[in-house]
């Protein structure tokens, strides 16, 4: 016993937190967020134009990271400003309000990685914050969603890309288990979006040789899955070099396709070569490549090492500081919270919080939309189960989280089109046959094991005969449009051919740029982030306001009063006013307005009429006689009961208010006083009344009886009912009336 | 008015015109002189590297899809030696492509003094 821990901290052992890992940090692993002691020095050399020396290496030692950056990634004409500005002062104007967007970058434009790494490092929480939400390229935020499931199902792929941009999501990212199957679900989640939404942008993320003729045959719109690392060994040992990205930048630019790079922190750490640099600085390399490249945007804050960046101290602040290289570089930013960090809800909730307050391009790079098993990338940061919470985030803070309610109903109808078309079409095409069964259960579906019939998963042949048709025949998105066209669906089929007539304008390749519901590009160019402080910058407009406040859950007074209708019978009678009673043993039961006219059920789910037989059974257990009174004129429960006291010959009176709270009063105590009090009403029953009015007996009787407690709940109660609570307060004040006086009420037994 | 690659004007792309088969690949692909309007646009935006893509890819947007596969694979580690990056930076020159071709012969200087070369 002598070793074990005592009892509490052995109980703080079992808590969720406690399941993830936490490191020292470790310079020589390069196991440390920011500021490690061997990340180089700031420095700039130039001669004759040209960058001869950067972060302390000269250009005769410099690797292919540095080849790239210095040649075609540093302003030179402002260069010699910006690395000379002190870092505070530099800091200072990322979060000055009163210093414009565009100084910054181009100030930024002109700094080294090791400068730019240093600078971001000094900007504390609340700055980060502050720095994104001026920073980021585009005005309007906005969110991505991961579709994937375990079988590569297309039915299931439409019917849920249906419901990601039902819930407001303006990219969809796929994948696949099955590296074959990659065609088959770039075309499922193509005709799901499209089923329920204009201009939803959509990838299917698989090797970078595969995705780009993806990409270049038009079955997806933009592509992410292009990684960058901060060292070259890494870099090739990812089977690439910033040289071949850059060409596989222009590749997509020339058809038409959006794309956007990815690193994060901790990659380079988790493959052995971060050559005991710090996280940032390493980043900092990869997010001034990304701008030498030429790319538009960069997808990072530690992608798939986001676990290992919150390891260390300072990592989710790390995290963060990314993000804001980015935004500072004039890049389009996908910020993260992607790949779980934690399983904790309240550590992914704060690695998360600040960007959803100060909004980014893409607050999630990847929002699990669907269940975590389904997930092929993996479990997100947030996930299905989490749509609820994200959408009541956004209206607990007034943000603009990219998220809208989709009505169950809608839901409901999008994913059985979106099944529907998705099967129509493949059969059109000649690449599969599903049945309506198969249709039903996919509408149907929280995730894929829903899809299984008497042990039986579809046939998985069917999903890759799929794909193999799709790309031996060369299908594109103009004959998956023309399908759609034949099939019925032509709204979507327009969808689909709006979304290839993009590639043809090529508004979408700027910065940061989505399509709004009415095929608007949104970006840099037309929707440029204009934060220069309070009253600035990106507001929801009214239909905007209107979609984050309007979560499904939201409930009004007339909700309630429907509610409580269906609930109404005739059982409870005014006889007429209600006199002074003179029987000693008479206790009188004093009802609150509304019950019985406007309120029928308690708070419990109990009736206000069964509520109020067991209150009468009880007395009667005691040999009382029961009087039933209403007290129109006091909304009060201590004025309810004390009248009802007061009427009662014993002089002991139970008051009941419609939401089911009831107390025990005697009429010589002031109003605020009482014997016993039953205040949570949400979780009294009917044996919490029935003793209730057994002990109103034993008091009338003269007794001394063992006190009725509350009920204990350590649930958010309050929480639950609180907004109930105040519609039913409504409801009994519309019966209030003090001139109606007390009536004695007749209730059938 | 926004063209096609193929030179169709981009608002014919109609359902109409879809229905009756009238639509093929090269008329949803971008043509290069919209890429250069928009390294026009990028330059306008503080991005001038940006530019400097969109202008590679109106080269590229010249080329047929396997060529650029190609393009990606040659620089690739350790897929080319120095002269078959020459050769290739030869070829893209003749596209005409001369801004791919200076990228191509960036790289293979890189590529020599980092061991990248085949």
């Amino acid at each position: 016993m002598a070793d074990q821990p005592v009892g509490r901290i052995r109980f703080m052992d079992q808590q969720r937190v406690n399941l993830d890992g936490f490191a020292h940090e470790d310079v020589g692993l390069g196991l440390i967020a920011m500021n490690s002691p061997h990340d180089p020095a700031p420095s700039l050399v130039l001669d004759g134009g040209r960058v001869v020396e950067m972060d302390g290496r000269r250009v005769e030692d410099f690797d292919s990271l540095d080849e790239l950056i210095a040649t075609h990634g540093i302003d030179v004409t402002v260069a010699e400003e910006a690395m000379a500005l002190d870092d505070v002062e530099f800091a200072r104007l990322f979060v000055d309000p009163g210093v414009p967007r565009a100084e910054v970058v181009r100030l930024v434009s002109g700094t080294t990685p090791a400068k730019l790494a240093r600078v971001v490092s000094m900007l504390r929480p609340a700055e980060l914050t502050l720095a994104m939400t001026k920073l980021r390229a585009r005005r309007t935020p906005s969110n991505q969603a991961h579709v994937t499931n375990l079988l590569d199902d297309p039915l299931l792929l439409a019917a849920d890309a249906a419901t990601a941009a039902a819930y407001g999501f303006r990219e969809v990212e796929t994948t696949v288990p099955v590296l074959a199957d990659a065609p088959s679900n770039a075309v499922a989640v193509t005709l799901g979006a499209a089923i329920a939404s204009p201009g939803v942008l959509v990838q299917c993320s698989v090797e970078e040789a595969m995705e780009l003729e993806m990409g270049i045959r038009g079955l997806v719109s933009y592509a992410e899955t292009v990684s960058l690392y901060g060292t070259e060994p890494v870099f090739v040992d990812g089977d690439d070099t910033p040289y071949s990205k850059a060409i596989l930048a222009a590749a997509y630019a020339s058809r038409g396709v959006k794309m956007r790079v990815t690193s994060g922190a901790g990659a380079e750490l988790l493959m052995g070569g971060a050559e005991q640099c710090s996280m940032l600085y390493l980043e900092s390399r990869c997010v001034s490549l990304a701008r030498a490249m030429g790319v538009q945007g960069v997808q990072n804050g530690g992608i798939d090492g986001a676990s290992v960046a919150s390891s260390v101290p300072k990592g989710v602040r790390g995290l963060m500081a990314e993000n804001v290289m980015v935004m500072a570089r004039n890049l389009e930013a996908c910020t993260g919270n992607d790949a779980l960090m934690s399983e904790s809800d309240v550590r992914r909730t704060s690695r998360t919080l600040p960007i959803l307050l100060a909004g980014s391009d893409y607050v999630c790079s990847g929002f699990g939309s669907i269940q975590r098993y389904d997930n092929m990338f993996g479990p997100s940061q947030w996930n299905a189960e989490d749509i609820d919470d994200w959408l009541a985030m956004q209206r607990d803070w007034g943000v603009d989280g990219g998220l809208r309610t989709a009505s169950p109903a809608e839901v409901g109808r999008l994913r059985r089109e979106a099944a529907e078309a998705c099967r129509d079409v493949y059969r059109y095409l000649g690449l599969a046959d599903f049945t309506d069964e198969h249709v039903d259960l996919a509408v149907d579906a929280v995730g894929s094991k829903d899809l299984v019939t008497d042990g039986h998963e579809p046939d998985p042949m069917v999903v890759l005969g799929a794909a193999q048709a799709i790309r031996s025949s060369g299908l594109g998105s103009i004959e998956v449009a023309k399908a759609l066209l034949e099939c019925g669906y032509e709204a979507a089929a327009q969808r689909v051919l709006e979304m290839l007539g993009a590639r043809v304008h090529g508004d979408h390749l700027q910065t940061a740029a989505i399509f709004d519901e009415s095929m608007q590009v949104l970006s840099l160019v037309t929707d440029p982030n204009d934060y220069a402080g309070p009253g600035t910058g990106y507001e929801p407009d009214a239909a905007r306001q209107a979609e984050i406040d309007g979560i499904r859950q939201a409930r009004g007074v007339e909700d309630l009063r429907k509610d409580q209708a269906s609930h109404a019978d005739d059982s409870l009678r005014v006889i007429g006013a209600a006199a002074q009673g003179s029987d000693p043993r008479e206790v009188v039961i004093g009802l609150s307005p509304g019950v019985g006219r406007t309120v029928w059920q308690t708070l419990s789910g109990l009736t206000v009429v069964d509520a109020i037989h067991e209150l009468l059974a009880g007395l009667e257990e005691e040999g009382c006689i029961a009087r039933l009174v209403r007290v129109n004129g006091s909304l009060d429960l201590g004025m309810v009961g004390l009248t009802a006291a007061r009427l009662a010959g014993s002089g002991i009176g139970i008051g009941l208010q419609g939401k089911g709270t009831a107390l025990i009063h005697r009429r010589d105590l002031p109003p605020l006083a009482n014997l016993e009090l039953y205040s949570m009403a949400p979780i009294l029953d009917r044996s919490h009344y029935r003793l209730l009015g057994g002990n109103a007996g034993r008091h009338a009787k003269g007794a001394t009886p063992v006190p009725a407690r509350n009920p204990y709940t350590d649930e958010a109660i309050e929480a639950r009912y609180h907004t109930r609570v105040v519609s039913l307060v409504e409801l009994e004040r519309r019966c209030l009336d003090r001139a109606l006086g007390n009536e004695d009420i007749e209730v059938d037994r | 008015m926004t063209r096609a690659f193929s030179g169709r004007d981009a608002e014919e792309l109609t359902l109409d015109r879809l229905a009756r088969d009238e639509l093929a690949a090269d008329d949803v692909r971008i043509h290069p002189e919209t890429l250069e309007h928009q390294a026009a646009v990028a330059e306008q935006h503080a991005n001038p590297q940006l530019a400097a893509n969109f202008r590679r890819a109106a080269e590229l947007a010249l080329m047929p899809e396997d060529e650029v596969m190609a393009l990606y694979e040659a620089l690739r580690p350790h897929r080319a030696t120095a002269e078959e990056l020459e050769a290739l930076a030869v070829r893209l020159e003749a596209v005409p492509a001369p801004l791919s071709a200076t990228l191509v012969r960036e790289a293979a200087s890189v590529y020599a003094r980092r061991g990248l070369l085949r």
